[in-house]
């Protein structure tokens, strides 16, 4: 019986947490005007054809979806690499400056982005790149956490397994690519969804880097959309849902590298 | 023997001017080789910018008009009575929330945890939900759910006869909305890394202690509590350095209002720097901030015994 009535607790502090998701993508179904009805609308409505057009034709829908696409996949993939890579070093081999370099890779974690994000912007405007995707991509490849996410997880790898690699004849990019990286696989994937998602979330960033509407991420598109007086909610409902529910469907798939992900975020301080 | 092979192939690999075929990777350049990326990201992009944003601290103007001011925008900044107002913003809102938040979590973590729970992974799942939104979809869909008239939330209250608040009208209701949506959106998260700490406590120690014939209080004081002592340490740290740097919850809902009363120091910066476009104050901002940041993680280091 107390088991039940633990159940049903969790069960309500569920409601809580998702019954806003299911109210999004039910609100992206209705007209503007049932959106802010007095009763909120928990059953499927029949806009979500019109909503979606009127928000294809507000913001260009498929080039937003396809710039933010494109900055998430190449920036996780980079930033994987590097990391991985610097990790690899950190954890395996001594180097002059190594225990400085990693000490003010470390440091920089408690610094706040509105640190950087003055002078990052001065750079992006002297390179010419404000209002281009790699003025997104850029300043985001050397992900200090990931480094040391990485670096932890490669000091458990025995040395022995590298040597014996070594030993039969494998130079050192074949004995990282066929040793290291497939002991690294479950880490990499936690690293590689934790900065997907960061990067398809951004907002702060883009917002301030990017110009005109065809180069802006979604969450860029979607802000300046809500931002406009008059706006028709439906749209900015279809687009909220576009943004958010994704992800909640990665999540659903990949949940062990999704929440382990996360965890080691928990040491980013 | 694997010693001596490895040093044979350490030798052999060594690209010595006498080995016959030199190699581009060798054993000993390969770790400068592998750092290297991550260095150029960390110059350009952390090390660079970082002083930069000192000097800039230290002066007024852009581009060619930049002038060196010395310490003029930090004597701007603590004779500015906004600065203080989004200071206090901002204790104010860590003081209440952080504890709040922390203690739901710990309450739902062990819920989680708890054997007579059924479909736990549907209910962690769940929880965790809120955690992966991004800044504008939590935005549109709060600001919306917040509304006066035709919210969830006050069609929520509403079922249970309170009258509609304005939320995001009223300067101490606008406050209370940042605190509600932050805990919607870290509890879950918290309360899944409680839960991680507390299924890696070992099952022995309950069973010594029932044995000994200790409570249920008893157990969660003397092994619980000390057990997880280090991750509810280190979630204290994280949520403060992250709420000190409280930007998103003011940003998209509030905007700092009404009458300044969710203003905090990064919506403040972020204003100063790019609604007014003076980098010079704004980089003094953000260095006041780092100074607080880092305060408080000292602070903290040192409560805890120095762990890392």
């Amino acid at each position: 019986m107390k088991g039940w009535a633990l159940t049903f607790v969790l069960a309500a502090v569920f409601a809580l947490c998702v019954g806003p998701f299911y109210w999004l993508a039910m609100a992206a179904t209705h007209a503007n005007s049932e959106i802010f009805a007095e009763t909120p609308k928990f059953y499927p409505g029949d806009q979500l054809g019109a909503n979606t057009a009127k928000l294809e034709e507000s913001i260009s829908l498929v080039h937003v979806l396809g710039n933010t696409l494109f900055v998430a996949i190449v920036q996780t993939s980079i930033a994987i690499v590097v990391a991985l890579l610097a990790g690899y070093a950190f954890a395996k081999f001594e180097f002059r400056g190594r225990n400085a370099f990693f000490v003010l890779l470390l440091s920089t974690l408690v610094i706040p982005g509105g640190v950087t994000i003055i002078p990052i912007f001065e750079m992006m405007n002297d390179l010419d790149l404000i209002d281009s995707l790699p003025a997104l991509i850029l300043p985001n490849l050397t992900v200090p956490f990931g480094i040391f996410l990485m670096r932890q997880s490669l000091l458990a790898i025995p040395d022995e397994l590298l040597d014996a690699a070594r030993v039969d004849g494998a130079g050192e990019l074949r004995v990282l690519w066929r040793v290291v990286v497939p002991v690294m696989r479950p880490v990499l994937a936690a690293l590689g969804v934790f900065l997907f998602l960061g990067a398809w979330n951004d907002f702060l960033w883009p917002l301030i880097a990017l110009r005109t509407p065809e180069m802006f991420t979604l969450p860029v598109a979607l802000a300046t959309l809500q931002a406009q007086a008059r706006t028709d909610f439906g749209q900015v409902m279809v687009g909220t849902a576009i943004s958010s529910l994704p992800m909640m469907v990665l999540f659903l798939v990949l949940q062990k590298q999704f929440i382990s992900g996360l965890l080691a975020g928990a040491t980013k301080g | 023997m694997t010693l001596t092979m490895t040093r044979e192939a350490a030798t052999e690999g060594g690209g010595s001017p006498r080995s016959h075929r030199p190699r581009l990777i060798t054993k000993r350049n390969i770790p400068y080789l592998l750092i290297l990326p991550a260095l150029l990201g960390f110059v350009s992009f952390k090390a660079y910018p970082i002083l930069a944003a000192l000097y800039i601290s230290l002066t007024t103007g852009a581009g060619a008009a930049r002038t060196f001011v010395g310490l003029d925008n930090y004597v701007r900044l603590v004779n500015d009575p906004l600065f203080w107002t989004s200071l206090w913003n901002t204790a104010l809102i860590l003081v209440v929330q952080v504890p709040i938040m922390l203690l739901l979590a710990l309450v739902l973590a062990l819920g989680l945890n708890s054997p007579l729970l059924r479909l736990r992974g549907l209910w962690r799942l769940g929880v965790f939900m809120p955690s992966l939104t991004g800044l504008v979809a939590y935005g549109v869909m709060f600001s919306v759910i917040l509304s006066k008239d035709s919210g969830l939330l006050n069609w929520l209250l509403g079922i249970f006869g309170i009258d509609a608040i304005d939320w995001l009208g009223s300067p101490f209701w606008a406050r209370i909305a940042v605190v509600i949506a932050l805990t919607w959106h870290y509890t879950g998260y918290n309360a899944v890394i409680y839960l991680a700490g507390l299924q890696s406590i070992p099952k022995e120690l309950y069973e010594a202690a029932m044995v000994d014939g200790a409570g249920a209080a008893r157990r969660f004081w003397s092994i619980t509590v000390p057990q997880l002592r280090p991750i509810l340490l280190l979630t204290v740290v994280l949520s403060t350095i992250g709420t000190l740097q409280l930007f998103d919850e003011p940003f998209v809902l509030t905007g700092g209002g009404p009458d300044n009363s969710t203003l905090t120091i990064s919506l403040y910066l972020y204003e100063n720097g790019f609604r007014y476009f003076d980098f010079g104050y704004a980089a003094a901002i953000a260095y006041a901030l780092t100074l607080i940041v880092a305060g408080f993680g000292l602070l903290q280091l040192k409560l805890t015994g120095g762990k890392k």
